[in-house]
């Protein structure tokens, strides 16, 4: 049986979540081929080189692939997939892009952000909003699959896999890349993060997202935030966490100012320990979290950051 | 130009789920549903992109059981010109839906299909993608930003690390994210006009699709329940049960 595993990355570093993605892909069992399909990304396919478990690289380096739009990018998957019997992506925004249009090409179902594996053709993923979770055999002969990189642990990198070139070019000529604009940010990302600090509605306001700052600093943690305060404008979309947002599953989630809608704990209730700052008692997210405590932020927040 | 909307009758989204004691499914007997909030995204765009002399038919699809016409009335009553159900019977999947659809963009001819990013039901987050496969058209999905501009249209997407934009060949098909727009309440006198708006009603047998599942649902399962935690009085003893119990801070 083979896999190939299609790495996530920006053309210079390859995202931690493929290294979860290889461990779930390791759990179907099978020879894997991790596929680095980008513009000048050499690095990354060294770097993929690297990956435990992972017995060849393929390296498709070609301007096409610079965004990885999902027109080229099902084109090549598509092509590639021939010689495998799985196709597994990471259920982040580009997997989640390109993956259905490969499985509506090769005409097989997809089985969606997957958080365990019963066995090469059995899965287990959440649905609606986490509140049921579903195990799901594939009867297709392809398997076409995205990984919650939450529900795996990251494999090692001290492996020296062979790096073979392709230089197939799919361009699909009917989408073209305009611009980006990304959120700058020191802080850890969100997604990889041990420890998440995330406000809410209760912030009130953007400035108040400063007193995150400091706690976030000291703890070396990323700051994430809840529907509420993305829809009131308070931070960007790209720091939502929930069930359209980002899924976290952190040692360690201080949620403050959030009530906890069912949304915002498909996002977050995996974390190992969660704390609640809430002014609120009868404040849903009590009863997910270990530790909570019912006080004004804005008065537990500077606190907090002074006794860390 | 003409834009199609397919939508999908769900679980409304406040509603706290159960699932069966013999864990087949989830249980839908009695609950209230509702059309997908990113469905009802789709269609208040559609219904902008009219507003702004953009298009100039709306038209609103669902595949389902009669049911599923209620959320096509909404659809309706929002400003879609026309609907089709395609009744179909049963648990179809999300390529079996994209073939459906890849019949009625054919039929239909539409410039722009605008679909929900994911249903809040199964969470899959496929179809608008499988469409956009099956017809061979350009895909901007998760949008945040529709502009049309002359043969293509620019979409806004929620990616990772922030926002990217890209051009597609009309036609083209879109998916929703939340921020694209906040959808409008339906008037009572649009709910009574909508009434008098043609549905028509296909059968999905009709159109010579193979719609047999390919993939099993061997069972579903509530999710482990976290134990109940502790309420702390002070910020003092909150760092030091992080520090001593939980370990999580040092």
């Amino acid at each position: 049986m083979s896999i190939l595993v299609i790495a996530e990355h920006d053309n210079s570093t390859l995202k931690a979540e493929t290294l979860k993605t290889v461990a779930a892909a390791q759990a179907m069992g099978g020879d894997i081929t991790l596929l680095v399909a980008g513009s000048n990304c050499q690095a990354v396919a060294d770097a993929a080189s690297k990956v435990n478990g992972v017995s060849k690289v393929l390296l498709c380096d070609n301007a096409a692939y610079e965004h990885q739009l999902a027109e080229n990018m099902s084109l090549l998957v598509t092509e590639l997939a021939a010689d495998y019997d799985h196709i597994v992506a990471t259920a982040l925004t580009t997997g989640k892009n390109f993956m259905p249009r490969v499985a509506a090409l090769l005409d097989v179902a997809q089985v969606s952000d997957i958080i365990a594996v019963e066995s090469a053709d059995t899965f287990v993923r959440p649905i609606y909003a986490g509140n049921a979770i579903a195990t799901v055999q594939s009867l297709d002969a392809k398997k076409v699959i995205t990984v919650r990189a939450t529900g795996f642990d990251a494999v090692a990198t001290d492996d020296n896999a062979s790096i073979e070139t392709i230089d197939t070019v799919c361009d699909a000529g009917t989408s073209s890349h305009v611009s980006d604009e990304l959120t700058e940010s020191e802080r850890p990302d969100l997604g990889a993060a041990s420890i998440v600090i995330s406000g809410g509605r209760g912030m009130q306001n953007g400035e108040n997202f400063s007193l995150l700052e400091g706690i976030a600093d000291k703890l070396g943690a990323a700051i994430g935030a809840s529907r509420a305060a993305v829809d009131a404008g308070f931070v960007p979309n790209d720091m939502q966490v929930g069930q359209t947002g980002k899924i976290v599953a952190p040692d360690l989630y201080i949620a403050v100012g959030i009530s906890g809608a069912i949304q915002h704990l498909a996002g977050m209730k995996d974390s190992k320990v969660i704390v609640a700052i809430n002014k609120d008692p009868e404040a849903p997210i009590f009863q997910v979290a270990d530790y909570g405590i019912v006080a004004d932020l804005f008065d537990a927040l500077p606190e907090l950051e002074s006794k860390l | 130009m003409k834009v199609l909307v397919p939508i999908k009758r769900v679980i409304d989204y406040n509603v706290k789920v159960r699932v069966k004691p013999d864990n087949s499914n989830v249980d839908l007997a009695n609950v209230k549903m509702a059309i997908n909030p990113f469905c009802e995204i789709a269609v208040e765009e559609a219904v902008r992109l009219k507003e702004a002399g953009n298009a100039t038919e709306v038209i609103a699809v669902s595949i389902g059981d009669k049911s599923c016409q209620e959320q096509l009335r909404t659809a309706l009553a929002l400003g879609a010109d026309r609907a089709i159900q395609i009744e179909a019977e049963g648990e179809l999947d999300s390529l079996n839906i994209a073939k459906l659809l890849q019949k009625v963009v054919e039929e239909e001819q539409p410039q722009l299909v605008i679909l929900g990013k994911q249903s809040i039901d199964s969470d899959n987050n496929q179809t608008g993608q499988m469409l956009a496969a099956l017809t061979g058209l350009a895909q901007g999905t998760f949008a945040s930003e529709v502009k049309i501009d002359g043969d293509k249209v620019n979409v806004t997407r929620e990616v990772d690390g922030g926002l990217q934009t890209v051009a597609l060949n009309l036609p083209a098909i879109v998916t929703t994210d939340l921020r694209l727009n906040e959808p409008r309440y339906a008037s009572l006198p649009n709910i009574m006009k909508a009434k008098r708006k043609p549905l028509d009603v296909k059968s999905a047998a009709d159109f010579g699709i193979d719609l047999s599942l390919r993939t099993k649902v061997l069972k579903v399962t509530p999710p482990a329940e976290r134990e109940a935690g502790i309420v702390v009085e002070t910020v003092d003893e909150l760092v030091e049960k992080l520090k001593n119990e939980a370990k999580v801070i040092s």
